[in-house]
């Protein structure tokens, strides 16, 4: 099946309408672990960005978080404050003087459970930052299907733009793929116009094979983004992961030219592994991957030190968490 | 800021370099002039010549190098020869501490000789930091703990001597360290000579080796070209050669230093092959191709330059190695975010792109990424060539730049052809997810080094070096040790014949009367019989019906054999490679080597006769010499499947199999000793190891071995395994010598035949055991049997297997 629906060239990608299920191209998915681990080893290694360069990649790294809190104590008080972050997520001193200030830059959505949806599309209204809503009995994912289907459509009703869904691992694990196929494709009528983003709970599938399948499947079923993990597994993003995800959304868009979106989430804390994660962006799908409409970080402590280093950019002095304003 | 709006747009990636101040400081302390390190002192250069280093990135001069002259070398032999007794003498233990000084200093100082050697040479700093000087580090480590066991792990083992040492300007630092640490580790002193385009880390290290309190003249560094490397190579009291290079200047040094006796050890050009299978990752293949041909902008001498592609895939995989091709990042070797830095100097990039062009001219599709390369400084981009053959000539020179072929295969048995479709040997990497596979094809690629799943993998616990033109001898592991030592008899024999060199053996063969002379001397009484050659296992009248008469001690004729001439040996080489032994498992050889002992045995009296009538001694001593052979038989039967491999410590998730392989077609020039037991004693190992021999008799007992084949014609010994020309041995030796399709030859002999046959061995650059001379005890057990027959009977190859899902 080749059918160009975009190229680099368009803006705005059409959106990803799924295709059916091919088996045979699933099963022929490789992964050679040690070969992507050497690889993935050499991404921070090659690459450095300083300097300017790094103050603005950092600035566009900023425009790719998905501001996250799902945590059992949360309250509308505290995502009020995230959503407020999540709007000015730098102090505007040190943006005037990056030059940027004028850019509006935000995170590019927050990311709430399905409770705080309300809260969140008030506090952010106008903003251009989205509400995005995980679903379907996260983090396991193992709510009865018609309540998972209910709970999307829920949050959707209720002003979510983005659900992040996360799949059966067992389909995976068992090489069920006929049903991971048919949970997406119905996760996918559910969403209607929302963006659905398909969490693999990439460190409890097993093998990087497996990650592999399981990503091509999703995209088969029309997931708008591919994503890692729900950040409560052991292990979460890795660049090892990350590459067969991104490699698997190069050979989707080459074999189909839709366009699918990747978000890394859990374990990226520091602006250090942003810029890596950036490169791998660049180097392995292109420049428009490290922008927030195909790429987006799923975190919540990243932003702090971001900030920092943009201080520590301006006034070359290293600079203190306090020093910035808390979400 | 207006650049931060910008970038924040564009996520072009800006320069991040690596500062060369600490360098420049180090250049400029030395006036930006170096001399030699002999004895522990510097030096300048004799006659006062020098000439400029120059970063390749820039073409800026950054020093002023010593040129080394006759007298320099003179002075840094005599210096490694003072201090040989010394550092010999020292305890493995004491050694081993200095090599723990020198590998802790290197890490100590590791940025400092990355960015010496990403200045002078122009790789990029990423590899230099993270790969070169790592592995210098774990180099020295590494023959810290071979230093320590020594005693206990080679026993019987002695230094060499002094070692001349000529390396390349691809991985300065880190063949100096293959180069100079398993010498030290092993009690030899040490002359180095670093390529003339990047001789400063070198230069860097002997200081270190200063700071670190190394005797004086263990380690000299002598600077200046090829003909600083010429009298290094050539000099009478250097005991040994090591070099790393072009396989046409391995060429010369075997030339030059045939009949010396010097130990050699030749590591040289590849052409290696880059296997992919239709079930590989691809992805990963493209990466590995990466680490292939654009790692050290495509100089190094195992780079993976041949990609050979199943044909369904191959449209897949060119359109993704495009994309990727596009991504590199060429420029500046000192910036970090750089992958491919300069090509070496003007002369290399011409070479590159004269092939390149020829390639284009022969048809062949040229691709290079859209972005353009820089122009100041010897930049090459990486580049693909499609649309050739095994026929075009970029598919069979080296070319030593960023360029990769690429050619489908149907196959896998067409995929190992295609890969042994070249004169090198050095290396190949086989892509597949399927274990079966690529460990069915691993054995069959004739290269030193296998990498499954991965490429360009090297490490101080593995064994490095080449099969056919990529030279001899292993650097690393236990199997590189065996180029730096020898056995102490070896040692004692040679130091005797240099104080007295003996008056040449009795050549009892010239007293006799001349066969020309004498032609009709040989007919006997009794029924006549006629020795023939034995050949693809079948008797064979010689080519030219002449033959040799064979006498007893006092005159009388024992009995005639053919006069074989190149074209007996032309079929018996013909014959061994239609051979089906070394296919045969260990088990099954060791059966037909026993066999062979069971069906000697009962003829015990009629071969201790003859061996009577051939020598003349004492019915004891025949009988004792048959029953040393059935014992010899059976100590290689015993050993053919026990010479086992190793599985190395590399330090990755992987295997690296050690496997001990036949050398291939061995021609075996055979001794005059004891008829039966020195004919035995060295066509025994060959077999067991699983070679096809050409065993050239003695000339005075060639009647032992045509007796033989009588015994081997009813022990199961397949046709060819083993083939007997009897003639005149160094007219026979000369054309095995010289034969391409021989892969080994050994020679025991004259000295001026072992000269002659080191010098013809240059054709293929076969391996060679020469006895130069010498005479072994076939009797006495270290002389005339075990280890050192195996390893000439046997090359390394190394496999790397990765694994984990």
């Amino acid at each position: 099946m080749m059918v160009h629906a975009s190229t680099s060239d368009s803006p705005i990608p059409e959106r990803n309408p799924g295709m059916p299920l091919d088996l045979a191209w699933v099963r022929a998915v490789q992964a050679n672990l040690s070969a992507i681990e050497r690889r993935a080893a050499t991404i921070p290694t090659r690459r450095s960005v300083k300097k300017d360069w790094q103050a603005a990649w950092l600035l566009r790294a900023i425009t790719c978080i998905d501001l996250t809190t799902l945590s059992g104590d949360d309250t509308p008080g505290r995502v009020q404050r995230l959503c407020a972050k999540a709007r000015n997520p730098v102090r505007g001193d040190l943006l005037e003087a990056l030059g940027v200030a004028d850019l509006g830059i935000t995170t590019a959505a927050a990311c709430v459970y399905h409770r705080y949806i309300e809260t969140a599309r008030r506090a952010l209204e106008g903003s251009g930052v989205s509400v995005c809503a995980v679903s379907t009995g996260f983090p396991a994912g193992l709510n009865p299907f018609p309540q998972k289907i209910g709970e999307i459509k829920a949050s959707v009703a209720a002003g979510a733009q983005e659900i992040d869904i996360v799949i059966t691992r067992a389909h995976a694990l068992t090489g069920d793929w006929q049903a991971l196929y048919d949970e997406v494709c119905a996760y996918r009528e559910a969403c209607g116009d929302a963006h659905l983003k398909t969490i693999l709970a990439t460190g409890e599938l097993a093998t990087l094979r497996n990650v592999g399948r399981a990503s091509l499947v999703c995209m088969m079923a029309g997931a708008d983004f591919i994503k890692t993990s729900t950040g409560k597994e052991s292990v979460n993003a890795t660049l090892p992961v990350s590459l067969v995800m991104v490699r698997a959304i190069r050979e989707y868009r080459e074999r189909t030219g839709y366009t699918i979106g990747y978000k890394p989430a859990g374990g990226i804390s520091s602006a250090k592994q942003t810029l890596a994660w950036l490169a791998l962006m660049k180097d392995e799908l292109g420049v428009p991957w490290t922008h927030g409409e195909l790429f987006r970080f799923g975190a919540s402590s990243l932003l702090g030190d971001i900030e920092r280093q943009l201080e520590h950019h301006v006034t070359g002095r290293y600079s203190a968490s306090f020093r910035h304003p808390m979400a | 800021m207006t650049r931060i709006r910008e970038i924040f747009e564009t996520m072009e990636y800006g320069p991040a370099p690596e500062s060369p101040a600490p360098v420049i400081t180090w250049l400029e302390g030395h006036d930006r002039t170096f001399g030699h390190y002999i004895g522990g002192e510097w030096r300048d250069p004799g006659d006062g010549e020098r000439f400029p280093s120059v970063n390749p990135s820039n073409c800026q001069e950054i020093a002023q190098i010593a040129q080394g002259s006759a007298a320099d070398v003179d002075a840094a032999v005599a210096a490694a020869r003072a201090a040989f007794p010394a550092w010999r003498d020292l305890p493995g233990h004491a050694r081993a501490r200095y090599l723990y000084a020198i590998a802790r200093q290197i890490q100590k100082h590791a940025r400092f000789f990355a960015v010496l050697e990403s200045h002078d040479n122009g790789k990029p700093i990423r590899e230099s930091r993270d790969i070169d000087i790592p592995l210098v580090a774990r180099h020295f480590y590494h023959h810290a703990g071979w230093a320590q066991l020594m005693k206990e792990q080679l026993p019987g083992q002695v230094p060499v001597g002094v070692v001349g040492q000529v390396i390349p300007w691809n991985f300065p630092l880190l063949m100096l360290a293959w180069k100079i640490a398993p010498a030290l580790a092993m009690g030899n002193t040490v002359v180095l000579k670093p390529a003339e385009l990047t001789s400063l880390t070198a230069l860097a290290f002997a200081e270190l080796c200063h700071e670190v309190g190394l005797p004086p003249g263990v380690v000299n560094i002598i600077t200046g070209d090829g003909r600083t490397g010429a009298a290094l190579t050539t000099h009478p009291d250097v005991d040994k050669v090591a070099f790393t290079g072009s396989t046409q200047v391995g060429r010369i040094i075997r030339n030059a230093t045939a009949g010396s006796g010097k130990k050699l050890s030749l590591e040289l050009g590849g052409k290696s092959p880059f296997i992919v299978f239709d079930d590989a990752d691809l992805d990963s293949v493209v990466e590995g191709v990466v680490d292939a041909i654009w790692f050290n902008q495509g100089q190094v001498c195992c780079a993976g330059s041949r990609i050979l592609v199943h044909e369904g895939i191959a449209a897949r995989l060119i359109t993704k190695l495009k994309a990727r091709m596009e991504t590199l990042r060429q420029g500046d070797p000192l910036d970090k975010a750089i992958d491919i830095g300069a090509i070496i100097d003007k002369n290399q990039l011409e070479t590159i792109s004269g092939l390149v062009d020829q390639g284009a001219r022969d048809g062949a599709t040229v691709w290079q990424p859209s972005w353009a390369c820089p122009t100041e400084g010897y930049y090459y981009p990486p580049t693909l060539l499609t649309d050739v053959t095994p026929a075009s000539t970029v598919c069979q020179v080296e070319i030593f730049g960023p360029v990769v072929t690429l050619i489908t295969f149907r196959t896998p048995k067409e995929a190992v052809a295609l890969a042994n479709n070249t004169r090198y040997g050095l290396a190949a990497s086989v892509w597949s997810e399927n274990l079966n596979l690529a460990l069915d094809v691993a054995p069959k690629i004739k290269a030193g080094t296998v990498w499954v799943n991965c490429t360009n993998m090297f490490d101080a616990a593995s064994g490095f070096g080449g099969y056919r033109e990529s030279g001899y001898g292993r650097e690393g592991g236990l199997e590189g040790l065996w180029e730096y030592c020898k056995p102490g008899w070896l040692a004692e024999a040679k130091a005797r014949a240099k104080a007295a060199p003996p008056a040449p053996a009795a050549a009892p063969v010239d007293e006799s009367p001349s066969d020309d002379a004498h032609p009709f001397a040989g007919a006997s009484r009794g029924i006549d019989r006629t020795p023939k050659m034995y050949i693809g296992g079948k008797q064979a009248r010689p080519d030219a019906p002449y033959s040799i008469a064979i006498r007893s001690p006092k005159g009388e004729v024992v009995g005639e054999v053919g006069r074989g001439n190149r074209k007996d040996i032309r079929n018996a080489v013909e014959a061994a490679h239609a051979a089906s032994w070394a296919k045969k498992t260990g088990h099954n050889r060791a059966q037909v080597l026993y066999y062979i002992a069971e069906n000697l045995a009962p003829r015990a009296e009629e071969f201790a006769g003859r061996i009577q009538a051939l020598t003349g001694v004492s019915r004891g001593e025949a009988e004792r010499e048959v029953n040393a052979t059935l014992e010899l038989l059976f100590y290689y039967a015993a050993f053919a499947d026990k010479w086992d491999g190793r599985v190395h410590h590399t330090p990755l998730r992987n295997v690296t199999l050690a496997m001990p392989e036949p050398i291939g077609v061995m021609a075996i020039v055979c001794p005059e000793g004891p008829p039966l037991l020195s004919f035995v004693a060295t066509i025994a190992p060959a077999l067991a190891m699983g070679n096809h021999v050409i065993a050239v008799p003695s000339e005075r007992w060639p009647l032992m071995a045509t007796d033989l084949y009588q015994v081997f014609d009813t022990s199961d010994l397949p046709g060819g395994a083993i083939n007997i020309v009897t003639g005149h041995r160094d007219e026979l030796a000369k054309v095995l010598a010289a034969h391409d399709d021989v892969d080994a030859i050994w020679y025991f002999g004259s000295a001026e035949g072992s000269a002659e046959v080191e010098r013809l061995s240059t054709g293929n650059m076969k391996r060679t055991w020469v006895s130069d001379g010498l005479v072994r005890d076939w009797y006495v057990a270290e002389q005339g049997r075990g280890e050192s027959f195996f390893r000439h009977a046997t090359h390394i190859k190394n496999i790397w297997v990765p694994y984990g899902e």
